[in-house]
């Protein structure tokens, strides 16, 4: 296995970075990819929590929804949404919160509402979610989204969550994180340049010193991954 | 004991009522919400968690005036398409909303089935949608922390669909349970649709029992949660909601496959043939 695509490389790099026995607040797509991939592999005791209620959830196939009965079916505990918001959220019980969206700026804060003005938007998009309690309650906060200068923007159309706890944002470029409040690249993905991720991003980009590379993908982290796929896709 | 899902809506869904169909990607009541469009109603407060496919058809069909909520997307597939269409176009009419969090839906509906008037939360913290919805702050009188305060879901009807219930009208709940508890509980009125009518509840690890007398009408409708699932009866029709990314995406093509599948079939028997009859979604 040599060539893997950008979906590929941001599941594996924000896998790698979740410690084994980590409690994580999981949303659908690229975050649960993700966090399964990590529990199969370096992280097999870490606790993905769906938003639906399921703790401890340990699906085969990845879900399309949030609320799939295969989580239902796997979980440690299936527990009512509010008492998950409240409990298990707002308790402090959650170490990783993902959030996905579909604007970002430099200081990690993110808009999953509208883009234009919120009473007369360009386009509605589906709104916070979880996403506004999961970026204050969370320990730590994992983004995951492409980096183009849609949505990597200099000033929000709306800010639906905080980027105060923002640990790490994987992109299809390249790895950033907050460096005295500000987003900075810390890595790129093979065969990106720095340039490449500077144009974009719809600000200067801050650029750590001595900036990495992120490993390829493993055959064993494509091979695990796409198993997980193709159950899906079955 | 059990009634018509006909009967049901017309006795408990008025024109203007604020309507709660809960069910978190379980146990969507898609029945019933097809029964409140057949039967025309109009001017409705819809709120929900999560308005993914039920509510964009009954937004789409011009029942809603006004949406709570606090995501509304297709999960997994991508944006509401009439939802979008009413937000940003005014079709087929203005819809009115009002957005919280999840987790202040979840704290404004266990405020209703407590009785109380505000649920309160550690949330909306910083952002902008404090701004542009109904919540408010309140001081804690012990520790003097400011907490988010949101007014308590008190719906006209709320309406959920369970796996079972009994000749006396108790119902039984399992799998993701999400918020129809606290939905109930908090309502005037109450509808669940179940599939189906057994002598006894026999108990069901991690099972909830509404008991008959906080639940004002039970119907059967079997399959009355497709496209979403009904745990240990079927699965989520996830192809169904990839294809109505397609078939909402168009004003014409979404009219006529509510008319075809729903408008001119007259329950969720006769819904599930028309589809079966069109082979694909289409």
């Amino acid at each position: 296995m040599t060539g893997y695509t950008s979906d590929e490389i941001m599941a594996v790099e924000g896998a790698r970075r979740m410690d084994d026995g980590a409690v994580c607040f999981v949303g659908i797509g690229l975050p649960s990819r993700a966090a399964n991939l990590a529990r199969r592999t370096h992280a097999p005791n870490c606790v993905l929590v769906y938003e639906s209620g399921t703790i401890g959830a340990k699906p085969d196939v990845l879900p399309l929804s949030i609320g799939d009965g295969e989580l239902a079916d796997t979980a440690d505990s299936v527990v009512s949404v509010p008492e998950m918001f409240a409990y298990w959220l707002q308790g402090g019980r959650i170490d990783i919160g993902f959030l996905g969206a579909a604007q970002i700026d430099r200081h990690g804060n993110l808009n999953s509402t509208v883009i234009g003005d919120y009473d007369h938007p360009k386009v509605r998009l589906p709104g916070g979610g979880g996403a506004p309690e999961i970026a204050t309650a969370a320990r730590g906060v994992f983004v995951m989204l492409r980096q183009n200068p849609r949505t990597f923007v200099e000033q929000l159309d709306f800010t639906t969550s905080v980027g105060d706890r923002v640990q790490v944002v994987v992109t299809d470029l390249g790895v950033l994180e907050p460096r005295d409040g500000e987003l900075t690249l810390v890595a790129v993905h093979p065969g990106v340049t720095i340039d490449q991720v500077q144009e974009a991003t719809g600000w200067e980009l801050r650029v750590a010193d001595g900036v990495g590379q992120t490993d390829p993908p493993s055959d064993d982290e494509l091979s695990v991954l796409r198993a997980l796929r193709t159950k899906a896709a079955a | 004991m059990p009634v018509s899902l006909r009967d049901a809506i017309e006795e408990l869904v008025r024109d203007g009522d604020t309507v709660a169909l809960e069910g978190f990607t379980h146990l969507i009541p898609h029945a019933a919400g097809h029964e409140v469009i057949r039967q025309g109603r109009r001017d409705l407060t819809l709120i929900r968690m999560t308005p993914d496919v039920v509510y964009d058809q009954l937004i789409g069909m011009g029942c809603a005036r006004k949406l709570v909520f606090s995501w509304g997307g297709n999960p997994g597939v991508g944006s509401l398409h009439r939802l979008r269409d009413a937000v940003e176009h005014g079709w087929p009419r203005r819809l009115e909303l009002e957005e919280h969090s999840h987790a202040g839906m979840a704290a404004a509906y266990a405020a209703g089935a407590a009785n109380l008037p505000f649920g309160t939360l550690r949330g909306y913290l910083g952002g902008d949608l404090p701004a542009r919805t109904r919540v408010a702050s309140v001081v804690c009188p012990f520790t003097g922390e400011r907490l988010a305060a949101v007014p308590a879901h008190r719906p006209d009807v709320a309406i959920i669909h369970a796996q079972r219930g009994d000749r006396r009208g108790n119902v039984q709940i399992w799998g993701i349970l999400g918020v129809q508890k606290e939905a109930v509980l908090a309502a005037a009125r109450s509808l669940v649709t179940v599939e189906e009518i057994v002598d006894e509840l026999e108990p069901k690890p991690g099972a909830i029992v509404l008991p008959s007398w906080v639940v004002d009408a039970v119907a059967v409708a079997p399959g009355g949660a497709h496209p979403s699932y009904a745990h240990g009866y079927y699965d989520r029709d996830n192809d169904f909601y990839v294809g109505w990314d397609e078939i909402s995406r168009d004003r014409e093509q979404f009219l006529a496959w509510m008319q075809r599948h729903v408008l001119d079939t007259a329950d969720v028997t006769e819904y599930h043939s028309s589809l079966a009859k069109a082979g694909a979604y289409a």
